[in-house]
């Protein structure tokens, strides 16, 4: 499968971020440096911007303070990343028409289109559902053919947002494995999630929001060895996060 | 046609004047149907898509169009095609292209209106996903268009009965000539007008006959599309 490791739009460095909506303040002084390696996980409570960071990473979002680049670039189309939205929506085809649609607005050529479309189903495990229309597939599946549909553009950054968020564990397990294996191919996994359980499980880097801002960054082992802040304790030990 | 015979009758004995009337009205609500969809439909997809000083106001004259008056668009089309007016010269005044002409007029506004608002609501659900996939401005309208085309066919089956019900603009137009203008709707008002109810009568249930006909047909379509794109 020509899933190509590429460094093309990394490291993506936000440097002072800040992004309101109004008056509001969903992201603050954000400076953090996404890099090549293992899975980057994003947690946090509700609210905290996990989302917000996420669509900004992406170039979604313009930052109203600070600069985000993406391999040293300021401006850069979003040709090597892609996203898996948390509700992602269904295009209103079959599942060969979703994923051939991805391939065809990443200009994949025509030829090439039937192998790859085999190829990404195998994937995430959508063998034989190729003529069903996307909309009345579960939720699971919904969400492995977002996946299929992201992994079209060839992404050297994948950025998922609570793709597990309103799944059952044998759902997610499928997901969490279809992660474990992109992950493993070179593509650079950029993942928000609010349960630790499932960050435990991927992350290799951490960055742990609170209300906007960046409480803790740095290798997953460390943090839930030694968690340094007050707010990374408590949300280590269940706690509430308000 | 002939005096105080029944539609049914007429029907049943493939009367020539009852089936080149019949034909007629598909003819020209169709045809006015299809030119108002490869107007109103790029025309409501672009006023969807696009953000513009007076959209708004747009958007309101567009809606209240819905509901012009045929008897009003007659007129302005008569006056266009006179001889004294602009398009005079083409010589169309009273015949079925006129027919077309003053039908499409009258349907544009209402495939345009309710393309504008099907297209406008799937863009919501659709924006970000289309951004993240760098689709660009050409390919994303084709997109909501195919993506919205079974609500479409309801625009389009709302545009194609409001032209095979209509007879102020057309009997203005046509001037409901036997064997070249008359429609099932001319038919309809001249025979009532005579006092042939019962012609008039079953001409009506004919055309409501085949309305409901096409109707269906789209409906079966629209299904079948369904089951299989979802």
């Amino acid at each position: 499968m020509n899933l190509r490791a590429s460094a093309s739009d990394l490291p993506i460095m936000f440097l002072g971020v800040g992004i309101l909506a109004g008056e509001v303040t969903i992201l603050d002084r954000i400076s953090i440096n996404i890099s090549p390696g293992a899975p980057t996980v994003l947690i946090g409570p509700n609210g905290s911007g996990k989302t917000t960071l996420l669509r900004a990473a992406m170039g979604l979002i313009p930052p109203s303070r600070g600069r985000i680049t993406w391999a040293g670039r300021e401006i850069s189309p979003p040709t090597r990343r892609a996203i898996v939205f948390q509700r992602p929506v269904m295009l209103r085809r079959s599942v060969y028409g979703n994923i051939s649609y991805a391939l065809a607005s990443a200009d994949v050529p025509h030829a090439q289109r039937e192998q790859r479309i085999a190829e990404l189903q195998s994937l995430v495990g959508l063998e034989g559902l190729e003529a069903r229309p996307a909309r009345r597939l579960s939720g699971g599946e919904q969400q492995r053919l977002a996946l299929a549909r992201a992994l079209a553009r060839d992404p050297a950054v994948l950025f998922l947002d609570e793709p597990t968020a309103s799944l059952d564990p044998a759902a997610t397990k499928v997901i969490e494995d279809i992660v474990r294996t992109i992950s493993a191919r070179g593509i650079k996994i950029v993942m928000a999630t609010h349960d630790l359980g499932e960050a435990k499980r991927l992350a290799g880097e951490i960055v742990l929001l609170h209300r906007g801002g960046v409480i803790e960054n740095g290798p997953a082992d460390a943090f839930f060895a030694a968690p340094t802040t007050d707010e990374a304790k408590k949300f280590i030990a269940g706690e509430l996060l308000v | 046609m002939p005096e105080n015979v029944s539609a049914l009758h007429l029907l049943l004995t493939g009367d020539p004047t009852l089936f080149a009337i019949v034909r007629l009205s598909l003819i020209v609500s169709l045809s006015a149907a299809l030119f108002a969809t490869l107007i109103g439909v790029p025309l409501g997809a672009l006023i969807a898509l696009t953000r513009f000083h007076g959209r708004e106001p747009v958007i309101v004259v567009l809606n209240a169009l819905m509901g012009l008056p045929p008897v009003v668009v007659g007129l302005a089309v008569y006056l266009s095609l006179s001889r004294s007016g602009p398009l005079g010269s083409w010589g169309l005044l009273f015949t079925p292209q006129a027919m077309v002409i003053a039908q499409t007029v009258l349907v544009t506004p209402i495939i345009a209106a309710l393309t504008r608002q099907t297209i406008e609501d799937l863009w919501v659900e659709y924006r970000e996903e289309l951004a993240a996939m760098n689709v660009g401005p050409l390919r994303r309208v084709l997109t909501l268009i195919s993506d919205a085309r079974f609500s479409l066919v309801t625009a389009l089956l709302a545009g194609f009965g409001r032209a095979a019900a209509e007879v102020g603009a057309i009997i203005i137009v046509g001037g409901n000539i036997e064997g070249f203008t008359r429609t099932m709707t001319t038919a309809i008002a001249l025979e009532t007008s005579k006092g042939n109810l019962p012609l008039a009568v079953g001409l009506g249930i004919v055309l409501i006959f085949i309305i409901i006909l096409i109707n269906a047909l789209a409906w079966g379509a629209r299904r079948a599309g369904e089951r299989f794109a979802g």
